[in-house]
């Protein structure tokens, strides 16, 4: 077991550190945050799209004042595009110029240029090699291929890489690492061995009113409640994409800036479209709430 | 040496792991040896965080969750024996501090109210002079549901809604507070549940309470008796599955893309001296499948149906060409209806009643319905389709048109066939599914881990 960081050296420590730094965490989230800088192991979080796991990542960067070193996965992203790449131009121009000299035989140029001055690391590399410690955040691994699992694994475990000229590179200072997932593809058993795992969820009423109060603070508490509210039946219903806490953010900071001192069907009518994103969704969602129809009374 | 108190926490923990395996939750060792770390370092005085933590260590998936929360109830309990802090001596007093609690949504009360709702309604002896807790039984006596309108009225004379406005004007609240407090009752009928099985491990050993008194998780979950309740969880699983399926279906466009073709390119190079000015790439193989998927409809397939069609909804919304058409007796395209038809709506009842489904009878007919499609729908298949034919090969001793299927095979790129039932219900009584598999790849595709697997593994890339 390493020592942890001060700032999450318990659950209750995790809960007012990620608070302080602007992150509302359920108990959950915190004791998983703690018990992964406890353990040193890395920290895979799931759960719908905009719940707040990239936000939880620079949360802990925050708290345990560290920098964030973040690889936004994609379709295709690579070994060059996430650990290292050599600086090919450089390289070029350094033999160009020995060549023009003389001084030094090819022998001393052949090793010299797989030296680290035209060494590029990528985010993996600069993770490990990194002087300071770092929280690294690994988004989105499924939209990557499966051999990025592969190169991670390493990494993971480890926390080391190999680079075949420069040889095996040790984290000097094990990074906070967490990966983070949409489920569009399955991980491997291989990597989520590797790592604790957190399903994020939408958070329960009162944690979500206190999210809003946070991050919108112009808004009122029985606004709030209300909108919290409509925005957890709207995710109770059967919709393409229920709402995030993203959107009920979104919507709470619309509302600030519409001034609204209370909400009406006409209101949630015409705003519906900063929560729902797809046509579908909106015509559901005026039918379940019966919004086509003017309050009485 | 550890001390006795440690290697009683790890023999609980390897129990718990062993019961989890039971209900097919894969745990490693090694997640046992991390679950122990934690629970050092989290200490046992605090269950939910206890619980959180070793959920973290052992689990992979959000859905196993729910299971992983019961046994671990069953493995470390709040408290052993009767809990009765709400003292009620009646159903209707019980009922009276339900409403309230609803109306307050008050967790602690909601969960000492299911101790005694337990303790005062749920006993059963079973004959063998063992006696047991029945959480149906609590349910049916107390029957929570009935509190609903009660706690709705409850809940907004507090917030002063009613009193405020004089005569009752409505709420926009008015609007969805009846599926709140839905969902406060779902989660009550749950913790009733949780308690009568914590307390039947008193009376019974906790591995038999394990094994049959904890269901399965949604992903073990048989589809045909899937009930309307496990349905969003069911599309919420379905539907990254079908854009997995559509990933792994065009994943051809992407690969071999930007790759230097030697061989061309020293070709080429020939006409500048041998230097490889013009570097020839590999050409990216053009791939573009559609789906075509035919469903049975008919109603021994009925709660299949439902399945299918959140199948069908999901690779509609993934794939840039979906067909789909739907049989009893006859076939008929329902690519349409799918689009503008509610989630999960159930297309058996609706098949049944439709002339176009049913022109040689109500029951189903492979035969005819095969005959059918092959005749009106053969332009739509393609060398590039993949064809997806969901049932159960019942045929209800009519000719099952095994020739159109061959000749469907034959033509299209790739046929799976997915039956809901059970392996080893094939081939018996009126089911031939082995003269279709003899053809096509046919799979046991019953939960949505049997899903998983047909969509990771079978499906052709």
């Amino acid at each position: 077991m390493t020592t942890p960081h001060p700032a999450l050296a318990g659950v209750d420590q995790a809960l007012q550190s990620l608070a302080d730094v602007g992150y509302l965490a359920s108990d959950e989230i915190a004791t998983t945050v703690y018990l992964a800088e406890a353990l040193g192991k890395p920290l895979l979080v799931e759960g719908p799209a905009g719940v707040g796991k990239t936000e939880l990542a620079k949360a802990v960067s925050r708290a345990i004042g560290a920098d964030l070193i973040r690889l936004q996965c994609y379709e295709g992203v690579d070994e060059a595009r996430a650990l290292y790449e050599w600086n090919h131009a450089a390289q070029l121009l350094r033999i160009t110029a020995e060549r023009d000299s003389h001084e030094h035989a090819w022998q001393d140029v052949k090793s010299d240029i797989f030296g680290e001055e035209f060494l590029l690391p990528r985010p993996l590399l600069a993770a490990i090699r990194s002087e300071e410690r770092v929280v690294l955040l690994i988004d989105e691994l499924d939209k990557a291929d499966e051999e990025m699992e592969g190169l991670l694994l390493e990494i993971l475990s480890d926390f080391q890489v190999t680079v075949p000229e420069l040889g095996t590179v040790t984290a000097r200072h094990r990074p906070f690492v967490v990966l983070t997932s949409n489920a569009t593809r399955e991980l491997s058993e291989a990597l989520r061995r590797r790592c604790l795992f957190l399903h994020i969820d939408y958070p329960d009423p009162q944690l979500e009113a206190r999210i809003v109060g946070l991050q919108a603070p112009g808004l009122d508490d029985t606004l709030t409640q209300t909108l919290v509210r409509i925005v957890g039946a709207l995710r109770a219903g059967s919709l393409r994409k229920p709402p995030s806490v993203a959107e009920t953010l979104d919507w709470a900071h619309t509302l600030v800036a519409l001034g609204t001192k209370e909400l009406d069907p006409a209101l949630v009518r015409s705003t519906l479209g900063v929560i729902l994103k797809h046509q579908d969704d909106i015509r559901v969602a005026t039918s379940t709430l019966d919004l086509d129809r003017a309050l009485d009374g | 040496m550890p001390s006795t108190a440690e290697s009683a926490l790890g023999d609980r923990l390897v129990e718990l792991t062993t019961s989890l395996r039971d209900h097919g939750i894969r745990v490693g060792t090694s997640e046992v040896a991390d679950a122990a770390r934690i629970a050092t370092a989290l200490g046992l005085d605090d269950r939910i965080r206890l619980r959180g933590g070793v959920a973290a260590a052992m689990l992979r998936r959000a859905g196993d969750r729910e299971v992983f929360d019961r046994l671990f109830d069953l493995y470390f309990p709040a408290a052993p024996g009767r809990r009765t802090v709400a003292r009620a001596e009646s159903v209707d007093e019980l009922r009276d501090q339900l409403v309230q609690a609803l109306a307050d949504n008050d967790a602690q009360g909601l969960e000492d109210l299911a101790a005694a709702a337990v303790d005062l309604l749920g006993e059963v002896a079973n004959g063998d002079e063992q006696q047991g807790y029945s959480s149906a039984q609590t349910i049916s006596r107390l029957q929570p549901q009935r509190a609903i309108a009660a706690a709705r009225q409850q809940s907004r004379g507090a917030r002063g809604e009613h009193s405020g406005s004089g005569q009752g004007g409505e709420q926009l609240s008015d609007r969805f507070d009846r599926e709140e407090m839905r969902a406060r009752v779902a989660a009550f009928r749950r913790r009733i549940e949780a308690e009568a099985l914590r307390r039947n491990t008193q009376v019974r050993s906790r591995e038999r309470v394990a094994r049959f008194g904890v269901g399965s998780g949604i992903e073990q979950r048989d589809f045909l008796s899937a009930g309307t309740k496990d349905l969003d969880e069911l599309r919420r699983h379905i539907d990254p599955l079908a854009r997995k399926l559509a990933a792994r279906m065009s994943a051809r466009r992407a690969a071999g893309r930007g790759e230097i073709d030697v061989r061309r390119t020293l070709r080429r190079s020939l006409s500048t001296g041998g230097v490889p000015i013009d570097p020839a790439y590999r050409e990216r193989r053009r791939h573009r499948p559609d789906l075509i998927v035919l469903a049975d409809l008919s109603g021994s397939v009925g709660a299949f149906s439902t399945f299918t069609m959140l199948l069908m909804q999901a690779l509609h919304a993934q794939f840039r060409k979906v067909r789909a058409y739907g049989f009893v007796s006859s076939t008929a395209e329902i690519t349409d209806v799918l689009k503008d038809a509610e989630p999960g709506a159930p297309l058996g009842i609706w098949a049944r009643r439709t002339r176009e489904f049913t022109a040689h009878g109500t029951s189903s007919s492979y035969g005819t319905a095969f005959r059918g499609f092959v005749r009106s729908e053969w332009e739509s298949i393609g060398p590039r389709s993949t064809v997806l034919i969901l049932g159960d090969a019942r045929t209800n001793y009519g000719d099952p048109g095994v020739a159109h299927v061959a000749a469907i095979a034959a033509r299209a790129r790739h046929v799976a066939w997915l039956n809901p039932e059970p392996a080893r219900m094939w081939d018996t009584g009126d089911s031939v599914a082995a003269a279709y598999g003899a053809i096509v790849d046919m799979h046991e595709c019953r939960n949505l881990d049997q899903l998983r697997a047909f969509v990771a593994r079978v499906l052709p890339v």
